[in-house]
């Protein structure tokens, strides 16, 4: 009881300022008139999300599939590079200079040769935009992850004699962890950002991003505000369960790494 | 390999049992213009059962001198045994337990399951695991907190940790790498008490390095002096102050003559002064 009252305490002042703001913004339409194209006012979003929810429900499950298979491959290319590169010095040495390059290039603006490469279509092109998005972050927090391992527990399992194999279950991976999963949280909303982006340059018409394109096109403004809310559920979603993820293995790891 | 005249022959322990034998051993770190000589032609013998400390200011090697003796670091030249063989079959046989200056205790691993580290990773069974790490936490008066993690405890029960761990497997031998350094004096000499306990009970012998007379000479049988540049044992002074120590040992006239001993070995032994050498 006293719980949920605290709860309740914390959330209540955060949900009553977004309903204040959703207020004000419709007494502004309303009031001032704003013209549609400029500023649909909020019930005019909501009843669009609720007249066409079976198909932004649709596209909420295609662009997030595609930033969920983008994020879960980016993470094992960013993930088995990094630890190869940790591994193997001469890997280190080639795949350095790939990860900064692909650092700086602006990953989406692939997405027009991508189509071209796979067929218009094929959501694979989306899937491989993320997928970049995210190797780059997840495979630089790995690598500084592999190197947390302290002199003395390195001295440690020397003095053990531990096998190469438990020195990188006992020690290595542990440290790495709470790093790998900063990379993957980090990683999950760009992935994301990748996937629906992407969308805007062309392919299936069946995500999130190509339908805020086509209602924009069509001056259907409030419906484009209704996908851009169904986006931003994805991306939160995305994020939630990246966080916690990420929170229970710093717990597990001990709140010294934290 | 002739030794200079300031250092003595081969120290040899009082026991006939021999744990550690060192010999001429000499321990250079980098290369030609900046070679610096961390040890030269040192030789100790540390008997079965025996508590030596090894003292000296900072930079005098003794840290590196144990260091060889784990394994953990390979000598320029001479010779290592422990019980008889090589630094190396020692270490790879599990003949000794190690104790650093940080407990550098897992932090992702509860207090017990850091004191079981040596023995899962020598594949004791969990039963058994467990069995032992209950003792020695009760040895170490830490039952309680079995279930704690490493950042829930302070540095001296941290460090109470560590050397439960170093015990865990009932070594012979038992090398510490100034294991008290950072605790506060309180702290220090409660568990200099319960090291001594400890030892009376595993009968194990113990290199313990050290900067502070007092708990050299509180807890050794036989104190090792050692000066820098290049390090080399200048002196070894006997304590023997019986094996029965309680703090009472702490205002005895045998105790304080021990004290005055070793820091005149301290100073005299050595041609540069012996600063940072703590003599509280």
């Amino acid at each position: 009881m006293r719980r949920s009252a605290v709860a309740l305490g914390r959330v209540a002042p955060a949900v009553l300022l977004a309903v204040a703001l959703l207020a004000a913004w419709q007494a502004v339409v309303v009031v001032g008139k704003v013209p549609a194209f400029l500023l649909p006012s909020p019930t005019a979003i909501g009843g669009e999300l609720v007249a066409l929810w079976p198909t932004i429900s649709g596209a909420i499950g295609v662009t997030g599939r595609n930033a969920l298979v983008g994020l879960v491959l980016g993470a094992v290319l960013g993930i088995g590079s990094a630890v190869l590169a940790g591994l193997v010095r001469a890997v280190d040495g080639l795949v350095a200079p790939v990860v900064a390059g692909l650092a700086v290039v602006p990953v989406v603006a692939l997405a027009p040769v991508l189509y071209t490469m796979f067929g218009a279509g094929s959501e694979l092109a989306r899937q491989l935009v993320a997928a970049v998005a995210v190797l780059v972050p997840v495979h630089v927090n790995t690598r500084r992850g592999l190197r947390q391992v302290r002199q003395v527990h390195r001295d440690l399992m020397r003095a053990y004699a531990a096998a190469p194999g438990q020195v990188t279950r006992t020690v290595t991976v542990p440290a790495a962890l709470p790093f790998v999963f900063t990379g993957l949280r980090l990683a999950s909303s760009l992935a994301v950002i990748s996937a629906i982006v992407a969308e805007y340059f062309g392919g299936p018409r069946s995500g999130i991003g190509s339908f805020i394109t086509t209602a924009a096109a069509g001056s259907n403004y409030a419906r484009a505000w209704a996908f851009v809310l169904g986006g931003v559920v994805v991306g939160l979603v995305f994020y939630g369960v990246a966080l916690a993820v990420e929170q229970l293995v710093r717990r597990r790891s001990g709140p010294a790494t934290a | 390999m002739s030794a200079p005249a300031t250092v003595p022959g081969p120290v040899v322990a009082h026991g006939a049992a021999v744990a550690v034998e060192v010999h001429g051993v000499s321990r250079v770190f980098g290369r030609d213009g900046t070679a610096v000589a961390a040890l030269q032609d040192v030789s100790l013998t540390v008997g079965a059962g025996e508590f030596v400390s090894l003292i000296g200011p900072s930079g005098c090697g003794k840290s590196t001198l144990l260091r060889l003796v784990a394994d953990l670091d390979r000598p320029t030249a001479g010779s290592i045994t422990v019980f008889g063989r090589s630094a190396e079959q020692a270490r790879l046989a599990h003949d000794y337990g190690i104790a650093f200056q940080q407990a550098g205790l897992l932090p992702w691993r509860t207090v017990r399951a850091n004191v079981e580290l040596p023995l899962a990773l020598h594949g004791v069974g969990r039963a058994g695991r467990r069995a032992r790490a209950d003792h020695l936490l009760e040895l170490v008066g830490l039952a309680d907190f079995a279930g704690h993690f490493p950042d829930q405890l302070s540095g001296g029960m941290q460090q109470r940790v560590a050397i439960a761990r170093a015990i865990a497997e009932e070594p012979s031998l038992l090398l510490m790498d100034e294991p008290f350094g950072a605790l506060d004096e309180m702290t220090r000499e409660r568990l200099q008490v319960e090291l001594v306990r400890v030892c009376a009970q595993t009968r194990a012998a113990v290199v313990f390095v050290t900067h502070s007379i007092p708990e050299a000479v509180f807890l050794s049988d036989r104190v090792v002096v050692m000066s820098p540049r290049p390090g080399r044992i200048t002196s070894v002074v006997d304590v023997g102050l019986g094996a029965a120590r309680g703090d009472g040992l702490r205002e005895d006239a045998a105790y304080f003559d021990a004290v005055r001993r070793v820091r005149e070995a301290l100073h005299g032994g050595s041609d540069v002064p012996s600063r940072g050498v703590e003599t509280r």
